[in-house]
Order: structure tokens, then sequence, then C-alpha cells
């Protein structure tokens, strides 16, 4: 199947929509969404500690994306640099919160390890892995060693799902789904 | 010496830092993309407190939200607390958590396992 990315953005469209947005992930966009989903879950949300879990994950997710993007190589293609994608949804009682970007081939198997390792574990489980990643890990400006992703699964009870489209021999898509 | 005192932003927490009274808050969000260059200065301020401490030092933290990458930020702070206190000064550390938000009190209680000084939960009811 040939890679389609206004497909995959129509996939990541489902439910009712909040936002969705596709194109630069810069740290003024990301400012900018935070607000307007903040204002935008007060209106649709009751219960704080709810806006308070979709708001903080979605901090986290978009701040992976935004640090996480590789760009494509070849200038001829028709994306934005550091292109992204990103959707916030409703289906019935449940958020999701959808992320997009490309990344090298060569990342992805250590990426799935970290997924299903994450998956794998119990709350109680995460909750020691996040105390110890926090502790003991080196950090960079780019975050810290996943404990962004660790911090979403706990917040979520592991509800974190992903997918790879691939786009060429280099280059796949991935995506994220986290449901709250 | 000198006391700290940095106004919040939406990304960025109240802080204030005093030596003279041995109080040290943070209040608000911290989620900025890069924290390490935020909390710098507080690090290095409550580095330089920690030869010459007020016999307690209170510390309130406060946050709404704070994100992985402030995390350990913070925990840095804690750590500079803990060799205050490892020195024989009193720390008293009250963190505040809003009604219903077991994420930040767990949060709380992540910091308080890490390191050797207890924390005052306290929770803010509306």
């Amino acid at each position: 199947m040939s890679f389609n990315i206004e497909e995959l953005f129509k996939e990541m469209k489902t439910g009712e929509v909040l936002l969705a947005y596709k194109g630069s992930i810069t740290a003024e966009l990301i400012t900018n969404v935070l607000g307007v989903v903040e204002t935008k879950l007060n209106h649709v949300i009751d219960k704080s500690s709810t806006k308070k879990k979709i708001y903080n994950i979605l901090v986290e997710s978009l701040q992976n994306l935004y640090h996480h993007v590789d760009d494509l190589p070849d200038s001829t293609n028709s994306m934005d640099v550091h292109f992204g994608i990103f959707v916030i949804a409703k289906d019935g009682e449940e958020y999701n919160i959808r992320t997009g970007n490309f990344i090298k081939n060569d990342k992805i198997k250590k990426l799935k390890e970290r997924f299903e390792k994450i998956k794998s574990l119990s709350k109680e489980e995460l909750k020691e892995l996040y105390k110890f990643v926090l502790n003991n890990q080196m950090f960079s400006d780019k975050g810290g060693g996943g404990l962004g992703l660790i911090d979403i699964a706990r917040r979520t009870d592991g509800r974190v799902d992903y997918i790879f489209n691939e786009y060429d021999s280099n280059y796949s898509f991935f995506r994220m789904n986290v449901t709250i | 010496m000198d006391s700290i005192s940095i106004e919040g932003t939406p990304k960025t927490p109240t802080v204030s830092l005093d030596a003279g009274t041995g109080i040290v808050e943070i209040k608000g969000r911290s989620i900025p993309e890069n924290s390490i260059e935020f909390y710098r200065p507080i690090v290095e301020w409550l580095e330089d407190y920690s030869s010459g401490p007020q016999k307690l030092t209170t510390v309130n933290i406060q946050l709404e939200y704070f994100n992985t990458s402030s995390s350990k930020c913070i925990l840095d702070v804690f750590k500079k607390l803990e060799g205050i206190k490892k020195a024989r000064n009193e720390v008293v550390i009250n963190w505040y958590y809003e009604e219903d938000d077991e994420d930040m009190l767990e949060a709380g209680e992540d910091y308080e396992s890490i390191i050797r000084i207890p924390f005052k939960m306290i929770e803010i009811v509306d």
C-alpha cells in the first residue's frame, strides 16, 4: 500500500474531533494549543480531576511530539518542516489524544520494545519504573529517558497504543493513541 | 544573600526564595519544553543558601501541573533541601494538591519516597 498522509490524518480524525492539526510542530504552536484546549475543556468537562488528567497527558504528548519529530531528508516532499499531526477526539465518555510524526526506521525497534515493556507493567511496576528513571537516569534538554511515556501510561493505566506505517526504506510514520 | 522572586507565566511557576525567612515557594504550573534552564538559578540559589541556612526552612510546593521535563528539576530542588536537612537543620516540606487530584498527591508521595524528608500533604478544598 502506498503512503498517503491524508488517509492517515483522516483515520486519526475519528470520533467527535475537538481539535485536529497537521503541519509544523513548534513551541509557539504548542503553547497556543494548550491555551485553546484548556479553555475548551473548561467548557465541556465539569470534573476538575478529569480535566487535569487530559491536560497533563496533552502536555506530555505534544512535548514528546515536539522533541521527537524526525524531518524527512528530501526537500522535494510536500511536508512542512518539523511535520507532525495531532488530534484530540471524544468517543463516548472517553477522550483520545492522537499524535503522528515521521521517525527513522532504525529507531523503530527500540521504540517498540519500550512501548511493549511499559504496556506490560502493572500500576505498581510503572510507579517503581517512574521513580527509578526519575532518580537515576541522565536527563537532556529533550527530556528524560522515556519518562514522558511512563507518565502517560501511569495516568491512563497503560491505555497507550501505537502503529508504524512505512514511508520508504529509511522513514516511517509513527502514530500514538492515548485513551483517557 | 539575595532573595529570588520570579513571576509566574502560563508555562512556568511563581518562585519565591527568601534567605531571610527561610521560606521557599514554588507555585503554579511548570510545563516548559526545557526546564533545566528555568530551574538552574533556583538550584544554584539553594546551593548557596545551604552554606548558611535558617534553622528552619519551610518549603511550599503548590503545583497545578508539572511536566516530566520539570520533574527531574524539582527532584534536584528536593535533593538540595535534603542536603540542608542532613546538615542538621530543620526542613519542612508542604506539598499542596487540589481536592480529588490523586495524580498530584501521588507525585508528592513519589518524591517523598525518594528523598528522606517527610512531606506534609495538604489538600486544598474549594
